[in-house]
């Protein structure tokens, strides 16, 4: 199908290309931004019931400041990690990727493991979620981070089968971005409930 | 054609409304008249617009009807200063709105004593507001009048012209507490005081009922309230003395217990301070008042020791993955008011002025 | 019924007892019977007409939005016979109980059917619809293949789907929520409803919820990244602003609601302390959080309702829809502010006098965006030529009932007026108003709209003005009444009265039920009528109404590809646009079209998210376990097929088009 320059264009005579990277990109960021306003209802939340001890212990009974800070360090090493993770993989070099993500695995599972020492300790210690309001909305927004970690590494996990089986093909590397976008939006994440829970909790 | 078939239709209507007792547009308290008065403005405003368009709307539809073969300019779907009209006169409607509803809503506002009770009739300089405590109960109406010393479950009344200082809570869920008569409704929270000022400027028997659903029982959680000439007030209120019963914590918490369709009834004496002990969700034995559990929470809990106050509360339906259902327990052995609760903590506690925060103490 | 506060329950089938089968209540014996031997007779009529293959590989396996805008469609009028037939129980309950009577609902019945009546018509019938059509219409709209993520697509449908199904099997398992639709706390808390009710409303929403929220985020990217070359945002139909602005809203709300429910989940699964009166807990801040995520509910609705009667009233007038760009900025403006009005639903609750007026006023602005827009609608139809075909019909008849739903809007947007009405039949009678006047003539205007496009005949016009005078009488008799109840002083939810003089009004009340009862049956029997009778009013030209979209540049039903070639846009209205500049069809030269395979992956996952749903509300916890692994377990399997599409051969492509060749040549 020819057209003069006479009569109008109306439609593509080629199939128009659509790199298919470009719509999952868009579409898990805008699923981060919807997660994000979960976090936010998590975190306003907290700022609401954050005092409501009821007649409990509060942040500066129970936070133990050190543990909270190796656990952070865990969670920002997997990042670092995940960032050479993903240098490899444009890299194209598939060893060190697996490397690399295998590494920041270990890391979020650190992370998961000294949480839920902490839980343990807590629901030890009787200052469980249904204590007070506090304690809800701690173990709320403390625990969906966790599971979003968790569900992280089962990600990650997958993901390292994947590529060992198909190797960093695009479709591969567009899930590695995804997860990386996910795995540092946690990290974010993790800022926030680390200043606002952790250290605010205890410094006021 | 729509437009006169809609007006036909709204005869018989007319008709039956004359018949019926529109007891928001026609109340007998001031408030709920002002209320009204708001009401009814705002629609006015409004319908200085809204006639307008509907009627266009139905001439449009009339007038570019295909079959009637009016001018057709397909091509028309701009107009700056038409635009510029569609967006100003709805701006200027809501502006004159807008104003009205900041002054009403503050004017107007259930928490703001009265200052007339009347067109143009202030309250007496010496007049003392009749305060009610309000208790929405499953399925019933508790209120309690400190002034006097008695109670009543499902009947209210107040002297005309006094005007009334309602506190509201609830004991178990949230329920609204309204007489259309009186003024506007205001929902009853437990753990919650709110509070609604009215005056009452007619006497006779209006309808009370809880305008915010709360479970099985809730149609019939209606009373009656009576606008009383002052002597007959002081009779309705020796009526309720010559019941002898007297409401104490006890006897409340069988009250409170689920109950539908519950007669009138009166007690002669209120243990005093029971409103403020529902408030403080702590008319049970050995249950920590809310007041006391806030000014802990302020200087920072009570540490570890506050995992084990707890008081059982088998009563209650348990999560299946929860602990126990439990009550927070009184630090000591009860105290008569806050005041005097908190100078015996500050002997316990290292006396040091709170800059808040660094009040670590124990128990 | 008293509360029962320690139920028992077993490993095996956790607190699912005998007990949990309403045997001993004849209504709901009668209709599990009439759902059983018509659920029967239509898998029988499946079976033997052999379409269990057909269904299975054409439509629920389908990654195709048009297959599935319809799917949700259907779901939606299904659904609606659900949440009327509640309705109408409502209307003679409260007709039936004066003067001592009981009516013929016990309380623990009645509390149930107005909640399921409120959920089951905004969840499963308003949303499923809504979704339907931007699925539908949005695509073609933009001269797209298909959504950004088909297989989503699919995985939304059937999650919504499964949402419906935990809520129906509360009908007969069981008992639904007795909280009213919004299931405040404490009434929905553990204490106050420790049975299966209120956890068959979480678990139906939360998987409802998400596919709400995919799909949310699909339709989204579809708009901004697959709009056909030359398709600016500032061309777009307004059907499909409106689309993207209610995505955004869904993206941007449905979280809130997400995360509300887990909260309250974890109230009465973990004994948390969240809006709990005691401990700490704090119910305001559900009711807050709730209508956080509630008003821009009510737009997401609304919106897409306002795009279609913008399509249709600049079609049937025959001319350019007035002021575009004022159109597209009152959307935009409504989105945003729908985010700041969210208090208005309770200025009875006691915030301080700021506060109120502060939220009133909001309110009150975007009555003027909404204002506007209907200007606009307005002098479109002004020097327009309408046509007086059903869908234009509910669009008049919009303008005239919506206008009225606006004023009381404003009206209880005005806080000391909201203290003397809020919660009143005068809120009911407001926004049936909006919703039946607004979303619901909206929906029926955009079914007789583009039913020709999905099916290839029109529908039958003489049963579709019988179903538009019903509902529009119908509706002005059946909520009329209640504003007037409302003025009385007559609060919602009630389910006896004692005041004789309001029967009067209640008995009008249900004699319009009725005759929008009548109103839906003939609707039913306009598609019966329109499907036996398809060969006379068969659409061969794929524009039966001279449209003015790209929707009307393709076949009807157009082929899976949507387009044999990308459309190229130069204009607003570029189907209109093409055909007044000399628009001939391509007949050759067609390319293989890539397009994504069918998958029956969305329908499984979302069977497994309706057993852990179910299992959880049993607390059947091995069921809920074993399930959710197999979800996690399956999606995990399914990231594993990289072999997700395939083209459509050129010459299979070049059969299609020179068959329509053959159709509009046989035509002229």
């Amino acid at each position: 199908m020819t057209t003069t320059a006479a009569t109008p264009v109306f439609y593509l005579t080629e199939e128009e290309h659509h790199e298919p990277g470009g719509f999952t990109n868009l579409g898990f960021w805008i699923y981060l931004m919807s997660d994000c306003l979960i976090f936010a209802v998590l975190f306003a939340t907290y700022g609401v019931l954050g005092a409501s001890l009821a007649g409990g212990p509060g942040p500066r009974d129970l936070f133990d400041l050190s543990l909270v800070a190796l656990n952070t360090t865990m969670l920002l090493l997997s990042s670092i990690t995940y960032g050479f993770a993903m240098l490899a993989m444009h890299r194209m070099d598939q060893k060190e990727t697996i490397k690399w993500l295998a590494i920041t695995g270990l890391f979020g599972a650190a992370f998961i493991a000294i949480e839920l020492y902490e839980f343990r300790h807590l629901i030890h210690e009787g200052a469980g979620p249904w204590r007070s309001g506090f304690l809800s909305a701690f173990f709320a927004l403390v625990g969906t981070h966790g599971l979003h970690v968790s569900f992280g590494i089962l990600w990650l996990i997958v993901s390292i089968v994947q590529v060992r089986a198909k190797g960093l093909i695009p479709a591969n590397q567009r899930r590695l971005t995804c997860l990386s976008l996910f795995w540092h939006f946690l990290d974010v994440v993790w800022i926030g409930v680390f200043t606002f829970v952790y250290l605010m909790g205890v410094l006021r | 054609m729509k437009l006169r078939r809609s007006l036909l239709c709204t005869l018989p209507v007319m008709a039956l409304l004359g018949g019926c007792d529109m007891v928001v547009l026609n109340p007998s308290g001031y408030v709920a008249a002002q209320q009204r008065d708001v009401l009814v403005t705002s629609t006015l405003l409004m319908l200085l617009i809204i006639i307008p368009v509907m009627g266009l709307t139905a001439f449009f539809a009339w007038r570019y009807k295909a079959s009637r073969k009016a001018r057709y300019d397909p091509d028309w779907h701009h107009s700056t200063s038409l635009e510029l009209i569609i967006w100003a006169a709805p701006l200027m409607i809501i502006i004159c709105l807008g104003g009205l509803t900041w002054v009403s809503t503050h004017m107007l506002d259930p928490f703001r004593p009265l200052e007339h009770i009347g067109e143009r009739r202030p309250v007496p300089a010496d007049a003392k507001p009749l305060e009610v405590d309000v208790v929405a109960l499953d399925w019933k109406w508790l209120f309690i009048y400190p002034e006097y010393g008695i109670a009543t479950v499902n009947d209210a009344a107040a002297p005309v012209d006094r005007p009334i200082h309602f506190k509201i809570t609830s004991q178990s869920v949230m329920n609204a507490f309204y007489v259309p008569a009186l003024a506007g409704m205001l929902y009853a929270m437990p753990g919650m005081e709110s509070q609604v000022h009215a005056v009452m400027n007619y006497p006779g028997e209006y309808d009370g009922f809880s305008s915010n659903y709360s479970g099985a029982g809730f149609s019939h959680m209606r009373f009656k309230f009576h606008g009383l000439e002052p002597r007959d007030f002081v009779a309705w209120i020796g009526a309720a003395r010559a019941s002898g019963r007297t409401l104490d914590r006890a006897e409340y918490l069988a009250l409170a217990e689920p109950s539908e369709n519950v007669p009138p009834s009166s007690y002669a004496a209120v243990e005093p301070d029971l409103f403020d002990r529902v408030v403080g969700r702590c008319v049970e034995q050995g249950r920590m008042c809310a007041g006391e559990m806030a000014w802990l929470d302020g200087q920072g809990g009570t540490g570890l020791a506050g995992t084990v106050n707890l008081l059982p509360a088998p009563d209650q339906a348990s999560a299946p993955f929860g602990a126990t259902p439990f009550h927070v327990a009184e630090l000591c052995a009860p105290l008569p008011d806050t005041e005097t609760r908190r100078d015996s903590l500050a002997l316990l506690t290292p006396l040091t002025p709170a800059p808040s925060g660094a009040s670590d103490q124990t128990f | 019924m008293a509360i029962e506060q320690h139920i028992p329950t077993t490993f095996l089938f956790g607190r699912l007892t005998w007990e949990a089968f309403p045997i001993h209540e004849p209504i709901l014996v009668a209709t599990f019977a009439g759902v059983v031997l018509g659920g029967l007779a239509l898998l029988g009529a499946i079976t033997y007409f052999r379409l269990w293959g057909f269904l299975w590989k054409e439509w629920f396996t389908s990654v195709d939005h048009k297959k599935i805008g319809i799917m949700y469609i259907v779901l939606g009028i299904v659904m609606l016979l659900r949440g009327f037939a509640d309705a109408v129980m409502m209307r003679l309950q409260q007709a039936l109980a004066f003067n001592g009577s009981e009516g013929y609902l016990p309380a623990h019945h009645y509390d149930q059917v107005f909640t399921a009546h409120g959920v089951i018509m905004i969840f499963f019938v308003a949303m499923p619809l809504v979704t339907g059509f931007m699925n539908f219409v949005m695509p073609l709209q933009i001269g797209a293949r298909d959504v950004a993520f088909p297989f989503l697509n699919n995985f939304s449908f059937w999650m919504t789907v499964g949402g419906a199904v935990i809520t129906m099997v509360s009908l007969f398992v069981g008992e639904y929520a007795q909280t009213g639709w919004l299931a405040y706390p404490p009434l929905s808390g553990i204490a106050n409803s420790p049975y299966v009710g209120v956890d068959y409303y979480i678990w139906g929403l939360q998987v409802a919820g998400v596919g709400t929220t995919l799909s949310g985020i699909n339709l989204i990217v579809t708009i901004i990244k697959m709009r056909c070359p030359g398709m600016t945002m500032m061309r777009m139909p307004i059907f499909t602003w409106t689309a993207l602005c209610s995505n955004i809203l869904i993206v941007a709300a449905f979280p809130v609601f997400t995360a509300l429910l887990v909260l309250l989940a974890l109230d009465r699964y973990v004994g948390t302390n969240f809006f709990t009166a005691d401990n700490g807990g704090n119910p305001m801040m559900y009711v807050n959080l709730v209508w956080i995520w509630g008003h821009p509910e009510v737009y997401i609705l609304i919106l897409p309702a306002f795009g279609i009667f913008s399509e249709v009233t600049s079609t049937f007038s025959g001319k350019r829809l007035f002021g575009y760009s004022s159109m597209v900025y009152a959307t935009v403006c409504i989105t945003v502010l729908s985010y700041i009005v969210w208090l208005h639903h309770f200025f009875t609750m006691g915030s301080g006098a700021s506060v109120n007026s502060f939220f009133g006023i909001t309110t009150m602005i975007i009555s003027i965006p909404t204002g506007a827009k209907l200007f606009n609608w307005l002098f479109t139809m002004f020097r327009g030529r309408i046509r007086y075909e059903p869908p234009m019909m509910w669009t008049v008849a919009f303008m005239l009932t919506f206008t009225i739903g606006g004023m009381t809007g404003v009206l209880l947007a005005v806080p000391p007026a909201d203290f003397v009405l809020h919660n009143s039949l005068f809120l009911i009678a407001h926004f049936h108003n909006v919703i039946i006047g607004g979303v619901v003539f909206g929906l029926f205007a955009g079914i007789q709209f583009w039913f020709p496009k999905a099916f290839g005949f029109k529908l039958e016009p003489f049963w579709g003005k019988v179903s538009f005078w019903c509902w529009l009488t119908g509706y002005w008799l059946a909520f009329t009444p209640l504003y007037v109840l409302g003025l009385m002083g007559v609060t919602r939810r009630m389910r006896v009265f004692d005041d004789p003089s309001l029967q009067i009004w209640f008995l009008i009340a249900a004699i319009g039920a009725g005759v929008i009862a009548c109103g839906i049956a003939a609707f039913l029997i306009q598609i019966g009528v329109s499907i036996l009778r398809r060969d006379q009013l068969r659409d061969t030209t794929g524009d039966p109404w001279d449209g003015r979209t790209l929707e009307w540049a393709t076949s009807s039903p157009p082929p899976a590809y949507n387009f044999a070639f990308t459309p190229v846009v130069r204009e607003i209205d570029a189907w209109w646009d093409m055909k007044s500049a000399g628009y001939v069809r391509p007949t050759s030269g067609f390319i293989p079209i890539h397009m994504p395979k069918n998958t029956p992956a969305g329908m499984i996952l979302a069977g497994l998210a309706v057993v852990c749903g179910l299992a959880l509300v049993w607390y059947i916890w091995w069921l809920a376990a074993l399930s959710f692994l197999g979800l996690i377990g399956y999606a995990i399997w399914h990231t594993f097929n990289y072999n997700r599409d395939y083209h459509i051969p050129a010459t299979q492509v070049t059969a299609t088009e020179d068959a329509r060749g053959q159709l509009l040549a046989g035509r002229a």
